[in-house]
C-alpha cells in the first residue's frame, strides 16, 4: 500500500503534468520496492514453547524520526532554493479560503517585474494548473490521488521539470486541507496559511497545528465582513494565541483591497 | 488521514534497519508520539494493519508510548503541561513559550529474531 496516495497499485499514484502536456503517471520513490519476506511461515509455534532462545532476540536501538525521510528531502529542497536564490512559498488553507484566486491576483499584478513559477496539489483536475498557465506562468500541477497533502519528495520532482531560473520566486499551493500539510515541510522559505473570513474566527484554534506551522496568516474575502457576523480582531487573537510570531495580512483577492501590503512584504522579502 | 503516511514512514525505517543487520522479522516495535506531534493514535491503527502487510512488520506487536507535552514560558520561565498547542502560560498568560517536548514521531527501537 502506498503511504502517498493509499492505494495498491502504480497506476493511483501522484501525477505530476504540465498544462498542455499528456499526462503521465509518475512513479516516485516509493518504498513498496516488493520486497517480501515470507519468514513468519513457522512464527505460530516459535513463540509458544519454552526452549530458551533469547539469544536469537535482539534489540534495536534506532531512535528514529519517522518523517526523517521528508525531512531529509525538504532540506535538499530547501538547499537547492538557497542555492539559486529563490524565494519558495507554501501556500495552505482549507479548500476554498482563496489560495488559487489570491495567487491569480498576484501574479497578474506582479509577473511582469518578478519571475514566478507555481506548483499546484490538488487531489483531481488540473483545473488549477490551467487557471496560472492562462496568466503565462510556467506551472505543474501534482495530483495527490487520495493524498491528503504535499510531501517534499514530490516538490523535489515537479521542481526538476519546471527548470527554475535564478532569483525567482516559487510558489507551491498545497492541498487544499488545514489538518495534514502541516506536519510535511516541502523545503519552503516561509509557510503562507490562508483564511477567509467567511471560515468563521474560531479556525485557527479549531485547527492549530497550521497556524502554529506558519509564518504568515492571510485573511481573505475581507470584502464579505459587512454581510456576516466575524470579528476579526478575534480571529486574528485566536491565531496569536497559537502562534503569536504570526504576521497578518487582511486582503481581499477580489476587489483588490489590502493587496498592496502582501506585495510589499513579497518585494521586500526577495533578496 | 496523514497517519497513513506515517505508518508508511515507519514500514520504511523498519525495512532499512532490518536489512541493515540482515534480519527478516520484527516482533516488537516501540513507537514514541508526542500529545503534540499531530497524530491521532485511533487513526493510526487504523492504518497500521493495511501499511504494514507484507513488510518485516507484518507480525510484530506495536507499543506506543506517548509523551506528555511540556513547554517553558519565554516571559516569566515557568514550565508546564500543554494539552493544547495554543495554551498558553498558567502563571504570566503569555502566549510566547518553548515548546520542551511532545512534539516526539520517533521509532525507538526494534525487536528482532
Amino acid at each position: 500500500m502506498c503511504g502517498t496516495c493509499g492505494c495498491g497499485s502504480e497506476t493511483n499514484g501522484p501525477v505530476i503534468s504540465k498544462p498542455g502536456e499528456q499526462s503521465h503517471n509518475h512513479s516516485h520513490e516509493h518504498t513498496h520496492d516488493g520486497v517480501h519476506f515470507h519468514s513468519h511461515e513457522h512464527s505460530e509455534h516459535t513463540h509458544t514453547h519454552d526452549h530458551d532462545h533469547t539469544h536469537q532476540h535482539k534489540v534495536l536501538e534506532i531512535e528514529q524520526d519517522i518523517l526523517q525521510n521528508n525531512a531529509v528531502m525538504a532540506a535538499r529542497n530547501r538547499g537547492y532554493f538557497d542555492a539559486k536564490n529563490i524565494f519558495a512559498l507554501n501556500l495552505v488553507s482549507s479548500p476554498g479560503s482563496g489560495k488559487t484566486s489570491i495567487l491569480e491576483k498576484t501574479l497578474a499584478d506582479l509577473s511582469s517585474t518578478i519571475p514566478f513559477y507555481v506548483i499546484e496539489g490538488d487531489q483531481q483536475t488540473l483545473n488549477d494548473a490551467n487557471r496560472i498557465d492562462a496568466l503565462k506562468i510556467p506551472v505543474i500541477q501534482i495530483n495527490t490521488g487520495k493524498g491528503c497533502h504535499l510531501e517534499s519528495d514530490m516538490v523535489y520532482d515537479a521542481v526538476k521539470k519546471l527548470e527554475l531560473k535564478n532569483n525567482s520566486v516559487l510558489m507551491i499551493e498545497n492541498v487544499g486541507n488545514l489538518v495534514c500539510p502541516s506536519m510535511f515541510d516541502l523545503g519552503e522559505s516561509k509557510r503562507v496559511v490562508i483564511i477567509s473570513v467567511t471560515e468563521g474566527e474560531d479556525k485557527p484554534i479549531k485547527y492549530p497545528d497550521m497556524f502554529h506551522t506558519s509564518d504568515i496568516c492571510i485573511i481573505n474575502k475581507v470584502d464579505l465582513l459587512p454581510y456576516i457576523n466575524v470579528n476579526v480582531k478575534k480571529l486574528k487573537d485566536y491565531a496569536l494565541q497559537v502562534n503569536p510570531n504570526l504576521q497578518f495580512f487582511e486582503v481581499s483577492a477580489t476587489t483588490g483591497e489590502g493587496m498592496e501590503k502582501w506585495y510589499s512584504w513579497l518585494q521586500t522579502n526577495i533578496k | 488521514m496523514h497517519e497513513l503516511s506515517i505508518a508508511m514512514g515507519i514500514v520504511k525505517i523498519a525495512e532499512d534497519e532490518t536489512a541493515k543487520v540482515e534480519e527478516k522479522t520484527i516482533v516488537k516495535i516501540e513507537l514514541e508520539i508526542g500529545e503534540l506531534a499531530g497524530v491521532e493514535i485511533d487513526a493510526l491503527n487504523f492504518v497500521w494493519n493495511s501499511a504494514v502487510k507484507d513488510s518485516v512488520l507484518e507480525n510484530a506487536e506495536k507499543e506506543i508510548t506517548i509523551i506528555k507535552g511540556i513547554a517553558i514560558c519565554a516571559d516569566c520561565n515557568t514550565e508546564f503541561y500543554l494539552e493544547n498547542i495554543y495554551d498558553s502560560c498558567p502563571k504570566c498568560n503569555s502566549n510566547f513559550k518553548g515548546i520542551i517536548q511532545g512534539k516526539e514521531l520517533r521509532v525507538k527501537s526494534l525487536e528482532v529474531i
